[in-house]
């Protein structure tokens, strides 16, 4: 906890205004850091050219388990370690299988992609967050720039210009 | 603009021209300040309920299940009858949340929590019952299929029973995981409002470190999605299965093809009395008649019109498949339900979940608080008494006539049920109390397509046009 960064960081308080100072900042040429905002705002991801998300595939795997655990155990107790006679009926019965094998993909697929989610953000319960700016779980959207040895006062100039150009009602620099 | 466009003469979602600043401060206020003696009032009541719960348990589980009611003949009585009626509550939350989003029901977003914290609790409270019923409750654990050293014995995998133990707790976990990942981008918020440290750091740890960084953002919404997408067949499946508890039986009443539809239209019909008879109150009590407004009781009110219509036509086909079987055992055990020693239960069921459901034809009663405060009582009390039908009615005269009975709970029976109902009130005032109510995050996000400010921007942009005219938005205008 105890590297901290310096960001030029941009407010804005409309998110429509926010995504298009996103295109235009980008559009000259100038990396964002990341952005915080109260709500997700749709398109935005796209519009800071993150990658999309592989959540879903992981959740894909998660729930494949599932069905994979639950048939073969129900299969392998029915079929080999615990046969029993119901009335001269199959062993196998696939039909008597899937409300759990159902059942169990859904658990799977909801447990694994859930703790994946807090796993890829890195949240946990009781982490230290580093906070931007308090106004953005309220009511305000920021862009951050990250500031390192490369960035000179030029850029900070030129980068604070465009922000208030685009619509920023506040532009300063924070170390978090 | 035109992500946020959406048709003006669809009704506003949210009323009295909010910005997000005010829509955080709404919320948030009544997670704040002293706690106010009405709500300590009403929780003592409900901890009292609680512990009557807890008394009568005790009792059950020292004394054995001798103290119910329940007998041979009757052997799923009264706690059977309150563990299916508790799942069928929790069925609304996982509907609004789940499938109303898949949907894309923007009126989702004013009820979704509080729906869901009601699913939640309401699964604790009907998981108590199974459980408990079981009389060694210390070897409750058998349930689960692990290698043990009796064998090993496994549990059948071919029952019901068991179906429903998969089903019932899978149902809980996710519901749960939703529930909670929905919560944390709000419990940010309202860590960020808090003024002292021990707030800051308690409402910090619930929100797992949250800074709403886009990157979150987007997976947020990704396993939000997924989530909901498993839950919508996840909430059908849940009660399909309780319904096969009893149609996979040779029971004359309960072998019936029709009872999986039956009972999921059953389930949502009473989960929605339950979440209009809490947010009615919770509306008036905390002052968010702003976010859950009347367009949001009526779409709740049409959901049970609907689904109470298909619950009595349920009733009817049962009544015509009886006749229309021919056979005397079947045509029996439903000229007894009608007719025989139980015909208030029947006769209370028929009025509360069929009849009276129809006041809601009418607009003006669909819009009218009073009028659907009452329905929702009147539809959990059938929506009880239909369970209860289908248990004891059913069982209370078997095949052998000499050991027919008539079945009457006794007050452990009783006192399990109220506490219960003592416990789901405690868990949801403590709920009102400490977490955000509405879905702060959400509420934020429809604003500027369901808010009436933005509503009647987009109409000034096209009242030239011939058909929208005569159309107004805000209040009155609804009505």
């Amino acid at each position: 906890m105890s590297d901290t960064k310096k960001y030029l960081v941009g407010i804005f308080d409309d998110d429509d205004i926010l995504m298009h100072a996103v295109k235009d900042i980008r559009g000259a040429g100038y990396e964002i850091t990341d952005a915080f905002t109260p709500f997700p705002v749709h398109g935005l991801e796209h519009a800071l050219g993150l990658e999309s998300t592989r959540l879903h595939t992981a959740g894909l795997f998660f729930g494949a388990t599932g069905t994979t655990v639950a048939l073969s155990m129900i299969a392998f107790i029915n079929i080999f370690n615990f046969p029993t006679d119901f009335g001269g009926k199959p062993n196998f019965g696939l039909l008597a299988y899937v409300p759990i094998t159902f059942e169990q993909t859904v658990l799977y697929a909801a447990i694994g992609m859930t703790v994946s989610f807090y796993y890829l953000c890195k949240l946990w319960p009781g982490k230290t967050p580093k906070i931007i700016d308090e106004r953005t779980t309220d009511h305000l959207f920021a862009l951050t720039f990250e500031l390192d040895e490369s960035k000179d006062s030029e850029y900070v100039n030129a980068v604070s210009e465009l922000l208030k150009k685009e619509g920023a009602i506040e532009v300063y620099q924070k170390e978090v | 603009m035109a992500s946020h466009f959406e048709s003006p003469i669809r009704e506003p979602l949210i009323t009295g021209n909010k910005t997000y600043k005010q829509v955080t401060h709404d919320i948030v206020r009544p997670t704040t300040g002293k706690l106010q003696p009405k709500w300590m009032f009403w929780t003592f009541i409900a901890a009292c309920g609680a512990a009557l719960f807890v008394f009568c348990i005790a009792w059950e589980v020292y004394f054995g299940i001798g103290t119910w009611g329940a007998n041979k003949t009757v052997g799923w009585a009264w706690d059977i009858t309150n563990f299916v009626w508790w799942i069928g509550i929790g069925h609304a939350g996982t509907l609004i949340s789940a499938i109303l989003l898949l949907f894309r029901q923007r009126w989702r977003t004013g009820v979704n929590r509080a729906a869901e914290a009601m699913t939640i609790f309401a699964v604790i409270c009907a998981g108590m019952f199974p459980v408990f019923h079981m009389g060694r409750v210390w070897d409750a654990f058998f349930i689960f299929p692990y290698p043990n050293t009796r064998g090993p014995l496994w549990p059948n995998f071919n029952s019901p029973l068991l179906w429903d133990v998969f089903a019932v707790s899978t149902y809980f976990t996710v519901s749960l995981l939703y529930w909670y990942t929905g919560l944390v981008p709000d419990f940010g918020t309202i860590r960020d409002q808090s003024k002292t440290p021990g707030r800051w750091k308690f409402y910090n740890i619930l929100s797992f470190g949250w800074i709403g960084s886009a990157k979150h953002w987007e997976r947020w919404e990704s396993l939000s999605l997924i989530l909901a997408g498993l839950s919508t067949p996840l909430v059908l499946s849940v009660h399909t299965i309780v319904s096969f508890d009893f149609a996979t039986s040779v029971i004359p009443g309960w072998h019936t093809t029709i009872m999986p539809p039956y009972f999921v239209a059953g389930a949502i019909f009473s989960g929605f009395a339950m979440v209009l008879t809490l947010m009615l109150v919770a509306r008036y009590v905390m002052d968010l008649q702003d976010y859950i407004t009347l367009a949001h009781i009526e779409s709740m009110n049409k959901i049970m019109l609907l689904t109470g219509t298909m619950v009595g036509i349920a009733y009817l086909t049962e009544l015509f498949t009886a006749w229309y079987s021919s056979n005397i055992f079947e045509l029996y055990i439903f000229a007894n339900k009608v007719k025989g020693p139980y015909w208030w239960a029947y006769f209370t069921m028929m009025f509360c979940n069929l009849v009276t459901p129809q006041v809601f034809w009418f607009r003006k009663l669909r819009r009218n608080i009073y009028v659907t405060f009452v329905m929702s009582i009147l539809i959990n009390i059938g929506m009880w008494f239909e369970r209860f039908v289908i248990i004891v009615t059913s069982l209370h005269r078997d095949f052998l006539p000499s050991s027919w009975v008539y079945y009457s709970p006794t007050w452990v029976e009783v006192g399990i049920f109220v506490g219960t109902i003592g416990l789901f009130m405690f868990l949801f005032l403590l709920f009102c109390r400490f977490f955000p109510v509405i879905a702060i995050a959400e509420v934020k996000a429809i604003l500027k397509v369901s808010g009436d400010q933005y509503r009647q921007k987009q109409l000034d942009e096209v009242k030239d046009q011939e058909v929208y005219k005569n159309i107004t938005v805000g209040a009155g205008a609804w009505d």
